[in-house]
């Protein structure tokens, strides 16, 4: 009997012990999986990223421009490439459009003749000044951050927009109100 | 010959699997399940190991970077000798496989096989259904073209509407800010590794517990379940009445098989693989992504709900449908297995598959979205057109250049997003068409800054001719009639 128990007290030893060993080796495994998240929590997913000289975006305008991700590398091959719209409202002022639908981030494309964005997913529209215009998206596009430097265009760019606003999109679109100067 | 007996007693005097073959093989099955209605479970498991065996013969070219996987599949449909077959072997498997996992659950669900004791296998092929297509999404994300780069934003875009924790949720999805490299290699992790581990394992317990509780008898009318003595009932009626599963019941199951394999390869040969479509480059923007067939109806649901619905919609709407799902052997356990005395669940099934298929057809026509290129495309029928005014060919040139034309057709001709406008004069007085056309709303935008006073004057004129021939325009009942614009 005293030998049974002590057969057993060995096994839950065992036991124990290799569940430590697991421990010890699952917590690196939990944080190597959740990279993705502690990497770069914060602002360091958006960075100021150049889409070329102002004069590129002539006043009154909306045009196509792209940046590559400021976090790429080699592997993502095309997809570091991004676009966006960017509206010269006035000469002095911008607005700069991410390129992904409000609704479910479809690319949406700028109609001059109609002053629309249009989305050929779902039918979101959107005015020129980003505005919703119609159709199932709940808010206006989102907008990067920008600022002029040295005659060259900057945004604030790196997190795909998504309609659950994470901390940096939060900002996208706070930035409206303090809209820099040129 | 004797040595092939010698070598056999040999192996299986270590091994000692011959015997529970055997009794595996001769297990006694209902006389009347040797059904031709019993072959689906069978048929899902066959094309399983044909994806497996076909997904090892891609993974033998394919590159899982996003810089270099679209190559590879141009590689794979133009280089590599018979390469675009094995594509499309595997793409069709894969429809075939979600097909026949859907068929199975629906016969299963008829012939009342979740109730006692087979909950848990029930409970099972319900993980395999979600696993299934988990493997159908991944897989198409994994032929990374342009559907797969913007299908992954519109996963993001779900993903962060849950509360809370959302935009972690998208970041583990992505494996980082944005879709880039890093997403397709997670993605080749789960369709390759982690998603088929699973599949084995539950499909092993799956057909481990069809084994140990037997098949479902084949359901009487009036012939209830009760845990009291269900168990006896089917021990008498496979061991007093029943027949061994080889021959009796195995043949169907192999010939069935044998015919799906044949079927995919006819569409594999006929219709070829897959895409992929343009390669995943974010700056081509002239692009309408859509997601493969099993997910159309998705694609169409997530037009039409209300904006304000679609969030709760997208969150609740599928935790409800596995909880009753998952409910369902507990609350119904017992009773009729019949689906002859069980019309709700006949009706239920015909509303699922009724509604299934007309979303799924709408999105084959996209009614919701704008058509493009409308605007410089279409043409207006030209009995609109004769006999008009100057201004009133100026409001068509109008209606053509600020593309209402997108959204409405004239003629059956043009965009659905809103209504066709072949009669709007009927409908509308000339200031409510001032209105609507300044003002939007009803879901139209708004024309005001974008029209000057000529313009909109000039298409509300041409608007005002809309009407069938002998119908009354419509008329402001305010106004005296001689004061009609």
């Amino acid at each position: 009997m005293s030998d049974l128990s002590r057969r057993q007290m060995c096994l839950r030893i065992s036991m124990l012990f290799n569940g430590l060993v697991g421990m010890l080796l699952g917590i690196p495994v939990v944080r190597y999986l959740f990279s993705p998240i502690t990497r770069g929590q914060s602002a360091a997913d958006n960075r100021w990223v150049s889409l070329g000289a102002v004069d590129q975006f002539p006043s009154g305008q909306t045009r196509l421009a792209t940046y590559r991700n400021p976090a790429a590398n080699l592997s993502d091959g095309e997809t570091a490439e991004i676009p966006c719209w960017v509206r010269n409202v006035d000469g002095n002022n911008y607005q700069v459009f991410a390129i992904n639908c409000a609704h479910l981030g479809c690319p949406v494309r700028w109609f001059p003749q109609s002053r629309l964005f249009m989305c050929p997913c779902h039918g979101g529209a959107y005015y020129e000044d980003g505005s919703r215009a119609s159709g199932p998206p709940e808010r206006g596009l989102f907008q990067y951050p920008f600022k002029v430097l040295e005659g060259k265009l900057q945004i604030q760019a790196g997190e795909l927009p998504t309609p659950g606003a994470s901390a940096a999109n939060r900002d996208l679109i706070n930035i409206r109100s303090q809209r820099p100067c040129a | 010959m004797r040595l092939i007996r010698t070598a056999a007693t040999w192996l299986d005097e270590r091994l000692q699997l011959g015997a529970p073959i055997r009794d595996t093989m001769e297990h006694p099955i209902p006389r009347d399940t040797a059904s031709w209605f019993y072959v689906f479970g069978s048929a899902a498991m066959t094309v399983l190991a044909f994806q497996l065996v076909t997904g090892i013969l891609l993974a033998l070219v394919y590159v899982p970077s996003a810089a270099e996987a679209w190559n590879s599949l141009q590689i794979l449909n133009h280089q590599i000798t018979l390469g675009w077959f094995i594509r499309a072997l595997h793409g069709w498997g894969s429809n075939f496989m979600l097909a026949i996992v859907l068929i199975h659950m629906v016969q299963v669900f008829l012939f009342g096989a979740y109730k006692f004791p087979r909950e848990l296998t029930w409970i099972l092929g319900i993980f395999l259904l979600l696993m299934t297509l988990g493997m159908a999404f991944t897989g198409q994300v994994l032929r990374f073209d342009q559907d797969a780069y913007w299908g992954l934003g519109i996963g993001a875009s779900i993903c962060s509407r849950v509360p809370i924790v959302g935009p972690v949720l998208v970041k583990l999805l992505l494996g980082g800010p944005i879709i880039a490299g890093a997403t397709l290699s997670r993605f080749f992790a789960l369709h390759v590794f982690v998603i088929p581990g699973l599949l084995i394992t539950f499909v092993g317990l799956h057909v481990l517990l069809v084994l140990k509780l037997g098949i479902n008898e084949w359901p009487m009318p009036g012939r209830l379940v009760r845990r009291s003595d269900y168990r006896q009932k089917y021990h008498a009626l496979t061991h007093t009445e029943g027949v061994p599963f080889v021959p009796y019941g195995v043949w169907k199951d192999a010939v069935f098989s044998g015919v799906i394999l044949l079927a995919i390869a006819a569409c594999a040969l006929y219709f070829g693989p897959f895409g992929p479509s343009g390669q995943p480059d974010p700056r081509v923007i002239q692009t309408a992504p859509r997601p493969d067939y099993f997910f159309l109806w998705l694609y169409a649901v997530l037009s039409l709900l209300p904006p304000q619905l679609e969030t709760p919609a997208l969150l609740i709407g599928p935790v409800i449908a596995l909880i009753v799902l998952l409910a369902l052997p507990f609350v119904s356990g017992e009773g009729e297995k019949s689906w002859k005395r069980r019309p709700i669940a006949v009706l239920t099934i015909l509303l699922v598959a009724v509604s299934l298929g007309t979303f799924t057809n709408m999105a084959d026509n996209t009614p919701w979205s704008p058509v493009m290129d409308a605007s410089t495309a279409a043409s207006i029928p030209s009995k609109l057109l004769s006999g008009r005014t100057p201004r009133q060919i100026q409001g068509a040139l109008v209606f053509q250049e600020k593309q209402c034309h997108n959204c409405h057709a004239l003629g059956g001709i043009g965009g659905q997003r809103g209504p066709a406008l072949d009669a709007v004069a009927v409908r509308l007085t000339g200031d409510q068409l001032i209105r609507q056309v300044l003002q939007g709303g009803g879901n139209m935008p708004a024309y005001g800054k974008n029209l000057n006073p000529a313009e909109t004057t000039a298409l509300v004129a041409f608007l005002q001719t809309l009407h069938p021939a002998g119908a009354a325009q419509a008329k402001d009942a305010s106004q005296p009639p001689g004061a009609q614009p």
